[in-house]
């Protein structure tokens, strides 16, 4: 669903925006086809060539259009890495790049399809906003709020959805009050709820760890503090620790498994072998907790 | 080496002295040295006042390694002051070992890592025909040991596929370990190509004028590297 939003929202933001652009590697050009017909000027496939992607992208910037990329995390990122850094970082521009694989939704085709460590490599990065959608519903604001400027922007989009949207969750939103607080990134909410269940705990949920809330989580934060993310575990230390700097604190980071998962299956089956699934999590939680 | 009637502009010699403080090379050590000054002095519609400009050309050095005579053929046209060259790589220097757009002014792309500027100088153009700047023309120029890098392959062939009106200069000071049997432009399959010498300037101008409605390769052929 959130990649059907992408594509209606982007297509929209073509239509009526002439300064947005798409630069697309083979990676759903055909549900943009529409769009290129109208606007072939700014709709742009550069076949299967990610590096090139991303520096035409930076190219597109440096002469005042907005370029989208698009492709799986694995390739836009992982792949494009020193593009990002170097034609949009480095010179200054900014682009927004989509993608959809994350972590393991890619289950059948394998780990050349998946990307935990996507924001993990962002965050060596200078200036990237992340936003990882918990619903397809929070995708269209990212996308619209991102064709206003000029910034670097990052949007994972997943295969996993919480039941409800919360499109105004950029900044920490606290769904349950109670003791120490469990922090969940875009679709890991559900599964949070559903592993806190009947725990002392506070819930907040952020669908934009970066940049990371640090006023709110170090408002709501009182000794302990479990961060739950959908990509690399830990990818967070490193802001929850400034963010919490001079504060006695206890910290438990869950996420993806760094040890690569040599078995096919679905997301889910991938997330319950990352102890990513309620059961796994309220394991986690509940060990940490004591 | 033959050092003779290689450059008339009298300027250009004092200049890179200025920034590598080397009295014995003279100017034709420059591989890029010619191509630059006749992109700058005879082609490019650029200059100090126009370097904000939607429409104006753009130049952008991809083979950002050895940038003297870059600086000193922007110095020369009075895109920064000349003292800037007797700092090169310090501290309070604008002017680094590579360059830096958001340094420098009338520098388009910081470059350096090789295999970026092809791909970046085809956006550039896209994003120029988006918007309808159809006078406005790209200039890229890369060396031929740049050409290694697998990322330019990949803009080598969308540039053709799309008949994207960009000009690509290789400096061809055969300094590609490997080499490129069968020449540079056999590499550039759907360009319009020609093979100049990099030290002839008349020559240079009557190939980069020209307006080309697909990617157009000039290979600029100047001595081996190191000879």
């Amino acid at each position: 669903m959130m990649r059907e939003t992408f594509i209606a929202t982007t297509t929209e933001l073509l239509d009526d925006d002439p300064r947005t652009a798409l630069v697309l590697a083979d990676i759903s050009a055909e549900p943009f086809a529409p769009a290129r017909r109208r606007h072939p000027e700014r709709v742009l496939n550069v076949g299967i060539r990610e590096q090139l992607m991303a520096s035409v992208a930076g190219g597109l910037a440096l002469t005042g259009l907005r370029p989208y990329l698009h492709s799986y995390a694995p390739f836009a990122v992982d792949r494009a890495y020193e593009q990002l850094k170097l034609d949009l970082g480095h010179q200054d521009a900014g682009a927004v790049v989509v993608t959809i694989g994350g972590s393991y939704d890619a289950s059948a085709e394998g780990y050349t399809h998946q990307s935990p460590g996507d924001v993990a490599l962002l965050d060596t990065l200078e200036g990237w906003t992340v936003h990882v959608p918990g619903h397809h519903d929070e995708v269209p604001p990212m996308l619209r709020e991102a064709a206003r400027h000029d910034d670097r922007v990052y949007v994972r989009l997943g295969l996993q959805e919480n039941d409800r949207a919360y499109p105004d969750a950029g900044r920490l939103l606290v769904l349950r009050r109670g003791g120490p607080l469990v922090v969940a990134v875009g679709p890991m909410l559900d599964p949070v709820l559903e592993a806190t269940a009947g725990l002392d705990v506070t819930v907040a949920y952020t669908n934009r760890p970066r940049p990371l809330d640090a006023d709110g989580l170090r408002a709501l934060t009182e000794g302990e503090v479990i961060l739950v993310e959908p990509y690399l575990a830990g990818t967070s230390a490193a802001a929850v620790s400034a963010a919490l700097e001079g504060l006695p604190h206890r910290a438990l980071h869950l996420g993806v498994g760094r040890a690569e998962v040599r078995r096919y299956g679905t997301w889910r089956d991938h997330a319950r072998a990352h102890g990513l699934d309620a059961p796994g999590l309220r394991a986690s939680i509940v060990d940490f907790l004591g | 080496m033959t050092t003779t009637a290689v450059l008339p502009d009298d300027k250009l010699g004092p200049l890179l002295h200025r920034i590598t403080g080397d009295e014995k090379h003279t100017p034709s050590a420059y591989s890029t040295l010619d191509v630059l000054w006749v992109l700058y002095d005879r082609v490019l519609r650029i200059s100090p006042q126009t370097v904000d400009a939607p429409d104006r050309d753009r130049f952008l050095l991809s083979k950002g390694h050895g940038p003297a005579a870059y600086y000193a053929v922007l110095a020369a046209k009075g895109f920064f002051p000349e003292e800037w060259l007797d700092d090169l790589g310090g501290w309070d220097s604008p002017l680094g070992h590579h360059p830096d757009r958001v340094r420098i002014p009338g520098v388009e792309v910081g470059t350096g890592s090789l295999g970026h500027g092809l791909g970046l100088s085809i956006g550039v153009a896209l994003g120029l025909r988006a918007q309808g700047f159809t006078r406005t023309r790209t200039f890229v120029l890369l060396g031929d040991a740049e050409l290694d890098e697998g990322s330019n392959h990949e803009g080598i062939a969308y540039a053709a596929a799309t008949h994207l009106p960009i000009t690509a200069i290789v400096i061809d000071n055969q300094s590609s370990t490997h080499g490129w049997p069968g020449g540079i432009a056999a590499r550039f399959p759907g360009w319009d190509t020609s093979v100049v010498s990099g030290r002839d300037r008349d020559r240079l101008e009557r190939v980069l004028k020209p307006r080309h409605d697909r990617p157009n390769l000039i290979v600029a052929t100047v001595e081996r590297k190191g000879s």
